[in-house]
């Protein structure tokens, strides 16, 4: 009873859980298990064999966090800065600690503007964007779109009749605002 | 050789790409036999991680035969089948020297607050993932162990995160014998967290989660007590009045950034990317555990600020405990817990998607068709 100093009493005893529960209270120590993330010096365990790791060549300038001392010896080439959204990206990591809300924002925006610049790329090669394929949402027909909402208490599905507003009205604001701008445009010129 | 690849918020496919190559003597290319999607995979594909760039391949969850190795690499030879830590990591750092694999720092130039990752966007080091037909894997010497000759791949795949994740959460909550345990989230990792509980001796175990087949499948693979918080005005006193008003000793987020939340939150973490993720798995964690209890924390939170509910934590007297999991610490243990039949961790997967549907992988996953708990990639090299 939370009121006085006794624990409440669990409905099964240990014995009982043992018995119900294939391995139960295997792992009972706390001592004993292997990866409490606490500091264990041993630096031979993991298989290395050396102290420093030789260095990854450095292929084009690649950018790194400013809390780094250096580049470090090995990192990934997924994807190497490129176009507008690369330019935010190496002033993100140029200007600013990862400390900062505007690294991170710029990171962001830049991705937006990445995914909005691919997919206009995309329409100059021999394979566009497609944005029902590319989403999966054929699946909804094919894997039970319909039953797995239907009569489920879902959480997520007092937001989804929203979502196609949330993620459109940029878009459809952004295309309005660059109609009016061009009208202008054409109106001052024709004046 | 094929590959998945990000083209933009909620938009992926599958396309040709170079065979990654070895860029370091202790690489390794791995020949991909099976991956995972991860449900932190959906927080680059919802858009929320932060230099998540198009063109990358996710993927932190596979396993494969070693096809080729760089001149340096000594554990490890053509052929052997491996799997594969989702953490990037050199063994010798000041980090990994303290078994602090997930923080390595020798990894990830892009950030220092986070260690590498394959297929995790730039911000964890800007490695390409498993989802594909071949990865480099760095570090072949530390990384990767040989899967057993008894266990099966499916079973291996699942170590490589979701499983030793889940352990490692609730060993994150210092379980000791009795404690009452909520775990938030039945997704793989949350019913891995619960499974585990039971292993470190809690005396009762509560699964929250708003999709009833998932609730279902704690009750069944983990033996929880489930209850689904959409049919309650408020999950939290529900949870106070079974627990005597007391509140759990323990308590595991393990939903992460992607919480449905009100819809204040939905709009400003969601759909704006203004907040590292919805908090709200995370405040409940901190309202329903007692007083001087332990919230655990490995359901992945992004970079970006979260409204969290700090001064709760604080005045409660919390501990919060907190990491990406170090999942080749956990592998010994774990094969003995599979070996000995208490854990079978492919006992959850219920899609096998071939690599070229993965679009359709995603959003059924995303969208939580079809009963999906864990969907399992098959590259066509496979």
């Amino acid at each position: 009873m939370t009121y006085t100093p006794e624990k409440p009493k669990t409905a099964e005893s240990s014995e009982a859980l043992r018995a119900r529960i294939p391995g139960w209270g295997a792992d009972l120590d706390p001592a004993d298990r292997p990866s409490v993330p606490r500091e264990r010096f041993d630096p031979t365990f993991s298989g290395a064999w050396w102290e420093f790791p030789e260095r990854q060549p450095e292929k084009w300038p690649r950018e790194r966090s400013i809390e780094h001392k250096f580049l470090t010896p090995v990192f990934g080439t997924a994807c190497p800065p490129k176009g507008v959204s690369g330019a935010i990206r190496k002033l993100a990591y140029r200007r600013y600690s990862e400390g900062r809300a505007a690294h991170w924002l710029l990171l962001i925006a830049a991705d937006r503007v990445d995914a909005a610049g691919s997919t206009l790329r995309s329409f100059l090669t021999t394979r566009p964007d497609n944005p029902i394929t590319e989403t999966g949402v054929l699946s909804e027909i094919s894997h039970h779109g319909l039953a797995s909402r239907r009569g489920e208490n879902r959480a997520d599905l007092r937001h989804q009749p929203l979502d196609p507003i949330i993620v459109a009205a940029p878009w459809v604001l952004t295309g309005a605002l660059a109609y009016v701008l061009a009208k202008r445009v054409v109106r001052r010129r024709r004046a | 050789m094929r590959a998945m690849v990000y083209r933009g918020p909620y938009r992926v496919r599958v396309e040709e790409k170079d065979r990654p190559a070895v860029e370091h003597p202790n690489d390794a290319i791995v020949r991909v036999t099976r991956a995972a999607i991860c449900g932190s995979d959906l927080h680059l594909y919802h858009g929320m991680m932060p230099d998540t760039r198009v063109g990358m391949t996710f993927g932190h969850e596979f396993v494969g035969v070693v096809d080729e190795v760089g001149p340096s690499v000594q554990n490890l030879k053509v052929g052997d089948r491996v799997m594969v830590p989702f953490n990037v990591f050199c063994g010798t750092c000041y980090f990994c020297a303290r078994g602090l694999y997930s923080n390595c720092h020798n990894v990830n130039p892009n950030a220092t607050a986070v260690g590498g990752i394959y297929g995790y966007s730039h911000t964890s080091g800007g490695y390409d993932g498993g989802q594909s037909e071949f990865v480099r894997v760095p570090f072949a010497d530390v990384g990767p162990s040989l899967i057993p000759e008894w266990m099966d791949e499916d079973d291996a795949v699942l170590l490589t995160d979701a499983l030793a994740t889940g352990y490692f959460g609730a060993q994150l909550g210092d379980i000791v014998e009795g404690d009452v345990v909520v775990v938030f989230g039945a997704g793989p990792v949350g019913l891995y967290a619960a499974k585990s509980a039971w292993l470190m001796g809690a005396g009762r175990v509560i699964v929250i989660d708003h999709l009833d087949y998932r609730l279902a499948k704690a009750a069944e693979f983990a033996h929880a007590e489930t209850y689904n918080f959409a049919e309650y005005d408020d999950i939290i006193v529900h949870l106070k009045k079974i627990t005597e008003y007391l509140g759990a000793d323990v308590t595991i987020d393990a939903v992460g950034a992607e919480a449905d939340g009100n819809f204040l939150q939905h709009v400003t973490a969601a759909k704006l990317k203004l907040q590292g993720g919805s908090p709200v798995a995370l405040n409940w964690a901190i309202d329903a555990v007692r007083k001087g209890g332990t919230v655990s924390v490995m359901g992945a939170y992004g970079p970006l600020f979260s409204a969290v509910k700090f001064g709760d934590a604080m005045n409660k007297g919390l501990t919060l405990r907190m990491n990406q999991c170090p999942v080749k610490r956990q592998w010994p243990r774990l094969f003995e817990h599979i070996k000995n039949g208490y854990l079978k961790p492919s006992d959850i997967v219920t899609h096998r998607i071939p690599l070229e549907h993965i679009a359709e992988g995603y959003h059924i996953f995303s969208a939580k068709l079809d009963g999906c708990i864990k969907p399992l990639i098959v590259p066509n090299a496979a």
